[in-house]
């Protein structure tokens, strides 16, 4: 008899997984992926203090620890459907159905693709992907790249790209079109990026990033970007050039480029093609919520948390009796973040499971205040408001509770 | 051509040795490592196109890489639209990658 089934073996479901286990519940975890650890196996890089953040040891470290407690992890599984029945929850898996009492939907996030023409050539693929390649798999992505999307992942994910030993001609944004206006758009770009300008490279970019707060000197520091780009990692990354198709037959052989206007406009007249033999996408994350969806929980929609969000409150209850999610389903935030949310949520189990007694409760309460403060202490910030999102769910949580005991 | 394993990582360390894994691909034998998906695999050996798209016949890859968008879908065993991307070679693997598919009823329903 399973106590819990946890939907993805990531940062915050491993936590989760812990939490549990040690209140005695036996758990089971279950992911689609070859080896345990989601999205923290890619992860590789530098602390202020100069030593390495391993996302691959980190993901051991708490394998191990969870394994020890007797947590057993099933890789290569689907799950498709969750349903709801009077003892728990029924979850349909590619390996057949499980059942329990409490289920943890810690699935994680996935990709925005940003669909430059060409993008489904052999050769194009997520930053993610290119991630994943590198680190986890330890396979070159390719000889010669370019990335399309200016933003905290990319700039990190090129590291990781250099450090495997692929060279990078370009970072630059996606021409402007329909459906993707914000990622195109040097200004706004200019102004997501100068909240991680303390994180750059370039001391242009730290010095920018202080005055670029404002939608007038953002557009002022578009203007005054330097033609040729700035550095970062080495590596050109260039706001007044934009990506406006990926060239090639069979697969990718190069990038066309054009200069763009300070909205992000291409300037007719100005193409070059750069000769490249991959191309990695970074559109940015969103949480991956499709079976807290099918679970029936309400979502709303906080652009500051990365888009729609099943409701949840902090101690990462849905609104669904013995459902739970944590990580980067509830929203866009770091590994570490993960990490205290799937603490949180584990120890919410034991504690209204009645397995925890007392101490789980009060330890519970801790590990809620420790989000906070982990939040609070983190340099990486995928979405700046992110506090801001997380209080407007805590606000729509209580809403959807009160109108729901107004009228049974 | 920059295609191949990373053996020598600088923060990371050198590549373990594992098992070599022998398996096809359209016929042609490949050589891979325990614990590689089929994607990983096969782009070591320089192989990008895992598939042709079932209608326009256009040449596709992976672009997600974590089971998400199921562009590197391919036949294995017999059993078709396995994700390459999630799915670990095994000796003696037999991986395909598809092909056009027919339209028998395009044209009556116009759309060619």
């Amino acid at each position: 008899m399973t106590d819990v089934l946890i939907v993805g073996a990531g940062p915050a479901g491993l936590s989760a997984s812990i939490s549990c286990a040690r209140y005695g519940m036996k758990v089971k975890i279950l992911d689609e992926f070859v080896k345990p650890g989601g999205r923290l196996l890619g992860q590789l890089h530098q602390e202020p203090d100069g030593t390495w953040w391993n996302g691959i040891r980190e993901a051991e470290l708490l394998h191990g620890k969870a394994t020890k407690l007797g947590v057993d992890i099933e890789l290569g599984v689907s799950v498709y459907q969750v349903r709801r029945t009077e003892s728990g929850w029924h979850v349909y898996t590619s390996k057949g159905d499980y059942h329990a009492p409490y289920l943890l939907l810690a699935t994680g996030s996935a990709e925005w693709p940003v669909p430059v023409p060409g993008w489904t050539l052999p050769g194009v693929m997520s930053i993610g992907a290119a991630q994943v390649m590198t680190n986890v798999h330890r396979v070159k992505a390719g000889g010669r790249g370019l990335i399309i999307g200016i933003n905290v992942l990319s700039a990190a994910i090129a590291r990781e790209i250099l450090l495997g030993g692929s060279e990078l001609a370009a970072i630059v944004l996606p021409a402007r079109m329909t459906g993707i206006e914000s990622s195109a758009n040097p200004r706004a770009v200019m102004g997501a990026m100068s909240r991680v300008a303390h994180l750059a490279p370039s001391p242009l970019m730290k010095v920018a990033g202080k005055f670029i707060k404002y939608d007038f000197v953002q557009s002022m520091g578009v203007r005054f970007f330097p033609r040729r780009g700035i550095k970062v990692w080495g590596v050109p990354l260039n706001m007044r050039k934009a990506a406006v198709r990926i060239n090639g037959e069979t697969k990718v052989e190069s990038v066309r480029l054009a200069r763009v206007t300070a909205a992000g406009e291409p300037i007719p007249g100005t193409e070059e093609d750069v000769p490249v033999d991959f191309v990695c996408i970074s559109g940015g994350l969103y949480p991956l919520a499709e079976l807290a969806s099918v679970a029936g929980n309400p979502f709303r929609y906080v652009p500051e948390l990365g888009g729609h969000v099943p409701v949840h409150n902090e101690r990462m209850q849905t609104l669904q009796p013995g459902l739970y999610v944590s990580g980067n389903i509830t929203g866009i935030e770091n590994a570490k973040v993960a990490m205290a949310q799937g603490t949180v949520a584990g120890l919410s189990i034991a504690a209204d499971s009645g397995a925890g007694g007392a101490r789980a409760g009060e330890e519970l309460e801790q590990a809620v205040r420790q989000v906070g403060e982990i939040r609070k202490r983190s340099l990486i910030h995928f979405h700046p408001n992110v506090a801001e999102g997380r209080l407007k769910m805590e606000q729509y949580w209580q809403q959807i509770r009160r109108s729901r005991q107004e009228s049974p | 051509m920059g295609f191949g394993r990373i053996e020598h990582h600088p923060v990371l360390g050198p590549l373990a040795s594992r098992k070599e894994i022998r398996f096809t691909f359209d016929g042609r034998p490949f050589i891979g490592y325990e614990g590689e998906t089929i994607a990983a695999a096969l782009l070591a050996s320089g192989v990008r196109t895992l598939r042709v798209h079932e209608d326009s016949g256009a040449p596709r890859g992976i672009y997600c890489n974590i089971g998400h968008c199921y562009e590197c879908r391919v036949q294995v065993d017999g059993q078709a639209n396995v994700r390459a991307c999630l799915t670990p070679i095994r000796e003696g693997m037999d991986v395909r990658s598809g092909r056009v598919l027919p339209k028998p009823f395009a044209k009556e329903n116009g759309w060619t």
